[in-house]
């Protein structure tokens, strides 16, 4: 750790007495949750505590001891380090300096932001006045398809095809859309009546039940869970046309599950787990697009895909996690950094599904060098460009070995060319 | 040998300086005040900065008992807490049966009495044979998953632990706790708020080098320094995972074996496997990238000494 505590000038150190000491903590403890730390009553008794520990001489001690307590994450540290800097100097100026200080977030705080609720709301309105109209165009299109309803040929329809209303359709079935629940067995165990090993603990509680004459063998099994799903999503321009989609899909995993880990890339990797897992589908994907700053732009998967290594695969791909890319492979750089990464990848996750819209096309070839690149480091292969094919997603999570989806098919086939 | 804690952050440099132990300002403070306040103190770094050995140190220094958790994925209570000794308690039960003196009362405070309880390290950590605590080291927390997490508040807040066929069991006085994690996961902040944190980061080269004077005294002088600069200009080097301080000590006495008495190119290559540890990173630190760091710090090393 590299801060360097300030110039010894200014007030309130350590050798306060009592009443102003408390009170500038208490001011400080309040900066630095309008700084966007997560800083409670309990952290502040203990700051108290720690200041009056006694033996803190000088600035530094008296920097560290209130970092321990406020502190709870390494990256919460530069915003610790400016706000200590700032406020301990004049603690007077509290109110301007939080002004001037935080600029950002006094923007971020109070902007007439549009409500996300809104568009929703004018679009329900709207919706309501033309019902009428929507419904003879139904009826049309049920005559005009003998052998499908509705709703299946919306299933099958191409995100990229779909009107405006259709989309809408495609997100509410999205919404409810539920993945099956793809289990395995952990290392902890449970109590079950179809279990093969012997609960000791269960065995010897219930035999004392009848004073030890009977030995009633109780049993257990493993319990299974949900391995980790981290989602890598291309939201580079030729995407554009899913990738509105695809959030929404997203959006309902995450809220549907625990531990799943949302990344999006283009030129860059952006972690957006944090912004999808708010409730309302219109709040989480307006937090997604304020924090991406990439929208649409070119592809660097071999670079991202790096970053995702370097930064990530270590503390998200524990615990036998499934790894779904979403993306068409289209990337323009060198592809001896990808080949290098996807490999990277594929040895530290259980298992790694690509999904690629691309695949719609019946006349589809592996030629692409990206494409080439990255398939023999993935475990399957599928479309994605419709509701059923994410429909279909849960039996690729479940260890199914379809040679529809075989990698090797689409690279025995560009070969073969 | 028993050691009171220490009574000032000067103090805790001392004591951990008495046990070969070389810290920053930083870590002392947040130590001194772990031991002051009686708080868990979570530490956070890269693997090899020296987490885990805070605890044994400690535990060495202060004279107390060292007590490991070793943390990992499906660790449950009966492995960290407690579990009961059934095949003796069945034993306890047969006889019992054989003298035909069944009477069920007694039978049951009998079987889950303390002689049939078997404690584990979270268990043992509650206990203070005369007066003095333990140091609890819980290591590689992150290894665990949420259920452990959430058990531990309960007993990191109180320090007690409920047996529900005995009683709740009261530290009396509480044991000095060590947390460490990789960040292989994010652990909760719940937990973390309950804790002192501090985020372990690669010493400078100043530093470094006091770490292995102490550690690996059997090194000369100018090996030391050539092998510190060697490492901190690794660290600086685009690398999947970066070497870590026991990697340096490693290293050292490797090189201590091999009867070196300076840095090579030939030796460097040779041994470069006890300091990177993926076979990307090697492949991209051997032959011309070695040599080319090397001829670097030798002469920042010689332009130092000019100067």
């Amino acid at each position: 750790m590299t801060a360097s505590p300030m110039s010894p000038q200014g007030p309130a150190g350590p050798d306060d007495e009592g009443g102003r000491l408390a009170e500038n903590i208490v001011h400080f403890a309040r900066l630095l949750r309008e700084a966007g730390l997560s800083v409670g009553p309990g952290q502040i008794l203990d700051a108290l505590q720690a200041a009056r520990a006694g033996c803190l001489r000088g600035r530094e001690d008296f920097y560290w001891a209130l970092h321990s307590v406020f502190v709870t994450a390494r990256d919460q540290h530069p915003v610790f380090d400016q706000a200590f800097k700032a406020f301990w100097r004049q603690p007077r100026m509290l109110e301007q300096l939080m002004a001037l200080m935080l600029p950002e977030i006094a923007i971020k705080a109070n902007p007439p932001k549009k409500r996300s609720g809104e568009r929703r709301l004018g679009e329900a309105m709207f919706d309501e006045a033309n019902a009428p109209k929507r419904e003879q165009q139904q009826e049309v299109e049920l005559d005009a398809s003998f052998s499908f309803s509705a709703d299946e040929l919306l299933r099958r329809k191409d995100f990229e095809q779909m009107s405006v209303e259709e989309q809408a359709e495609a997100r509410a079935a999205i919404a409810r859309l539920r993945l099956d629940r793809v289990e395995v067995p952990t290392r902890r165990f449970t109590p079950s009546h179809a279990g093969t090993r012997v609960d000791l603990r269960r065995t010897m509680r219930s035999s004392l039940r009848s004073g030890g004459n009977l030995i009633d063998l109780q049993w257990r099994a493993r319990q299974t869970r949900e391995p980790p799903l981290v989602v890598l999503c291309d939201i580079s321009g030729s995407m554009s046309g899913y990738t509105r989609m695809f959030l929404h899909f997203l959006h309902a995993l995450t809220n549907d599950r625990d531990r799943v880990q949302v990344f999006l890339f283009g030129t860059r990797l952006t972690n957006i787990t944090r912004q999808l897992e708010r409730r309302d589908v219109d709040e989480a994907l307006d937090a997604v697009s304020e924090t991406v700053e990439d929208w649409s732009g070119g592809t660097r998967i071999g670079h991202c895909l790096r970053e995702f290594n370097y930064l990530w695969a270590r503390r998200v791909l524990t615990q036998g996690a499934h790894v779904l890319i979403i993306t068409d492979g289209l990337d323009r750089e060198d592809a001896g950094d990808l080949e290098l990464e996807m490999a990277r990848l594929k040895r530290a996750a259980r298992r790694v599904v690509w999904l690629n819209p691309l695949l719609r096309f019946d006349g589809f070839e592996a030629r692409a060098r990206g494409i080439r690149t990255m398939l023999p480091h993935v475990d399957e292969f599928r479309p994605v460009h419709n509701l059923e094919s994410l429909e279909d997603l849960a039996s690729a999570l479940s260890y199914s070995r379809k040679a529809e989806y075989d990698p090797r098919r689409w690279l025995e086939k560009a070969r073969a060319a | 040998m028993m050691r009171d804690l220490p009574a000032s952050i000067d103090d805790t440099v001392d004591l951990l300086n008495s046990a070969r132990y070389v810290a920053d300002r930083a870590l002392a403070t947040v130590v001194f005040l772990s031991l002051r306040m009686g708080r868990p103190l979570f530490l956070e770094g890269e693997a090899g900065v020296g987490k885990t050995e805070i605890a044994k140190v400690l535990a060495d220094a202060l004279g107390r008992r060292l007590i490991r958790l070793q943390c990992y994925e499906g660790l449950d209570v009966a492995s960290a807490v407690y579990e009961w000794n059934y095949p003796a308690q069945m034993v306890e039960i047969r006889l019992a049966e054989a003298s035909g003196d069944i009477d069920r009362e007694r039978m049951t405070s009998d079987i889950f009495s303390e002689r049939f309880l078997i404690k584990r390290p979270l268990l043992q950590a509650l206990e203070a044979p005369d007066g003095l605590a333990p140091v609890l080291l819980i290591d590689e927390l992150d290894r665990t998953d949420e259920a452990f997490e959430a058990f531990l508040l309960e007993v990191l807040s109180d320090f007690q632990v409920t047996v529900p066929e005995l009683e709740t069991i009261v530290a009396e006085h509480p044991p000095i706790v060590i947390i460490t994690s990789n960040r292989t996961r994010e652990v909760h902040d719940a937990l973390k708020r309950r804790c002192l944190y501090h985020w372990v980061g690669y010493p400078d080269t100043a530093r470094e080098l006091a770490i292995v004077e102490a550690r690996a005294p059997e090194a000369a002088g100018d090996l030391a320094q050539e092998v510190v600069a060697f490492v901190q200009a690794l660290r600086g080097e685009d690398l999947f995972k970066r070497p870590g301080v026991a990697e340096t000590l490693d290293w050292v006495s490797a090189l201590h074996e091999l009867d070196r008495v300076a840095l090579d190119p030939a030796t460097i290559n040779d041994t470069l496997g006890v300091l990177l540890k993926y076979q990307d990173d090697i492949a991209r630190m051997e032959g011309s990238e070695a040599q080319r760091l090397l001829s670097q710090i030798q002469a920042e090393i010689k332009a130092e000494a000019n100067r």
